[in-house]
């Protein structure tokens, strides 16, 4: 019979810990009815459930603009983090220097440094080069911010290949640049998806440092979401949330199953 | 090897090329303007040292982030213990709770403790519906409702090292200890607690890192009342353009984190947690 090593499994703590659970799940269940409200205001429908503030947001200019300017943010910033974050861990795997740690070190800088004091700084080189509230200094930022996110899983991924990889393929007489693409890259499939979508959706949701970069020209969905809660609890938020919070859910089952497959077709 | 510069140094090169031009380099330049705006000098440094405001929102901000710290890692150790020694249902019920809210926006989750606990409520209403309470309690804009909504933030970032941990844990260990006659209780005060304690110092570290610099929550639940240094900094810079104060206060914060994180590096070796 197999025994538990650590038999705490007294009542109490089971409580405990499924009301830490739903502490946890609260906040995001109580957005949901919230969304169905009739009403102009906060409130909770009373059997008068309406879909007014889906429809709202669905046709209003303004909504609609912050989502093109998010997907349009998050599509271009993740895209060169991503290439950024594989050139570096490549690089790393190929070269192995032995400056690599300092490398590493401020490559991860801006996860490492609180989201305030990395706004303060990419506040003061955008004023300086004029790049506040523009399409290029948001990516920008957004590459800063999510990039290191990006070189941890791309990180992860090489140090999963076997170095005997290159010396075959560069014996077999592939050049340097065959030998990257042809060879490693197609090894690193996986890695690549996961920082790019890692990176997508840290910048989907980067709120902190657009705050302070962002404003008239440009509004992604989480600076108007930020804006409508500082000036007007408006129900419309409760439904963006609910269309994120079930947009996040898909993707989080998605991608499991994707690796789950992954792991059973076994490389 | 025979071009020192081949296409993997730059490769290698790219990034870190970049980082240096458009973070470490302003970096300096933040630090050009703690001391030399409106003034050359250390005159920044000086109030945030003495100004009575400043050291009232730095008292505070180090009293939220030591109690959300606390209850964080405590509610944290708690939901790793199932999620890692649970049955299997009690296992996944602990993954959804600790994964869905964690890949949620923050602003979405701040939101949803806005609904909560406004005036007119969910929990108010609720309250008031059962006679418990006459009047509406005032919980958005305190301090609770602040460190409610941080918790809520931070219990998966406290829950990643102290489950890492807690899966390396040899269970032979533990059945000896439970073989030579100590009971579940004996076993986890001198055994088991003893084995997770370089997760919790990792994990409290990363928290009380994460809190210091936070600004969405607080600022959203504090709504403008309950100031902490971030939003400080952000009231500085944009509302009454003392850039050379907010300079300094993100210089201070972002020295009390090299020291943490200098700290974390000597209690223990992260590269160990991240399996």
């Amino acid at each position: 019979m197999m025994r538990k090593p650590l038999n705490l499994q007294g009542w109490l703590l089971k409580l405990a810990a499924v009301l830490t659970g739903l502490f946890m799940l609260m906040p995001l269940m109580a957005v949901i009815p919230v969304s169905f409200t009739p009403k102009r205001f906060l409130s909770l429908p009373k059997g008068d459930w309406s879909l007014r503030h889906y429809q709202a947001l669905m046709t209003d200019e303004a909504w609609l603009a912050s989502i093109s300017d998010s997907v349009l943010v998050a599509l271009a910033s993740s895209v060169i983090a991503t290439v950024l974050a594989t050139a570096f861990a490549l690089g790393l795997w190929f070269r192995q220097p032995r400056y690599g740690g300092a490398l590493v070190g401020l490559a991860l800088l801006p996860m490492a440094v609180p989201p305030v004091v990395s706004a303060v700084i990419i506040y003061f080189l955008q004023a300086r080069i004029g790049l506040i509230d523009t399409y290029a200094g948001l990516i920008l930022t957004h590459v800063i911010m999510v990039t290191p996110f990006a070189v941890i899983v791309m990180l992860t991924a090489t140090s999963r290949l076997d170095k005997s990889l290159e010396l075959a393929s560069r014996n077999l007489g592939a050049s340097r640049m065959q030998t990257t693409f042809w060879v490693v890259l197609p090894n690193l499939k996986f890695g690549l998806f996961s920082a790019w979508f890692l990176s997508l959706v840290l910048s989907w949701e980067e709120i902190a440092v657009t705050l302070f970069v962002s404003g008239i020209d440009v509004i992604t969905l989480p600076k108007r979401i930020w804006d409508g809660l500082r000036l007007n609890v408006d129900p419309i938020i409760a439904a963006v949330s609910v269309i994120l919070m079930v947009l996040t859910t898909i993707a989080i089952v998605a991608k499991t199953l994707h690796e789950h497959h992954k792991g059973k077709s076994g490389s | 090897m025979a071009a020192r510069l081949n296409i993997h140094t730059i490769a290698m090169w790219l990034l870190p090329a970049l980082f240096l031009a458009v973070y470490l380099a302003p970096l300096l330049g933040v630090f050009g303007w703690s001391v030399s705006r409106p003034e050359p000098g250390a005159e920044n440094y000086v109030r945030m040292l003495t100004d009575a405001d400043a050291l009232n929102i730095m008292l505070r901000t180090a009293r939220v982030c030591i109690l959300v710290t606390g209850i964080s890692v405590l509610l944290a150790y708690l939901m790793a213990y199932h999620w890692v020694f649970g049955s299997p249902a009690r296992k996944l019920f602990m993954e959804l709770c600790i994964f869905i809210p964690f890949w949620i926006s923050v602003l979405i989750r701040a939101f949803g403790w806005v609904v909560i606990l406004r005036n007119k409520g969910i929990l108010n209403e609720t309250l008031l519906s059962i006679g418990a309470i006459t009047e509406p309690l005032t919980l958005v804009r305190t301090e609770l409702s602040v460190i409610l909504g941080m918790v809520h933030f931070l219990v998966p970032f406290a829950v990643f090292p102290i489950a890492s941990v807690m899966r390396q844990i040899d269970s032979r260990v533990l059945l000896a200890s439970r073989g030579m006659g100590a009971n579940p209780a004996f076993t986890f005060w001198n055994v088991f607690l003893p084995l997770t304690i370089p997760g919790v110092l990792a994990s409290v570290i990363i928290v009380f890192v994460f809190a210091l610099g936070f600004f969405i929550t607080p600022a959203i639940l504090g709504g403008g009342k309950i100031v902490m240094i971030a939003e400080y900094i952000y009231i500085q810079m944009f509302q009454t353009s003392n850039w050379g104060f907010g300079a300094a206060l993100s210089i201070g914060v972002l020295a009390v984190v090299a020291a943490m994180a200098g700290l974390l590096f000597r209690v223990i070796r992260p590269e160990r947690l991240v399996k």
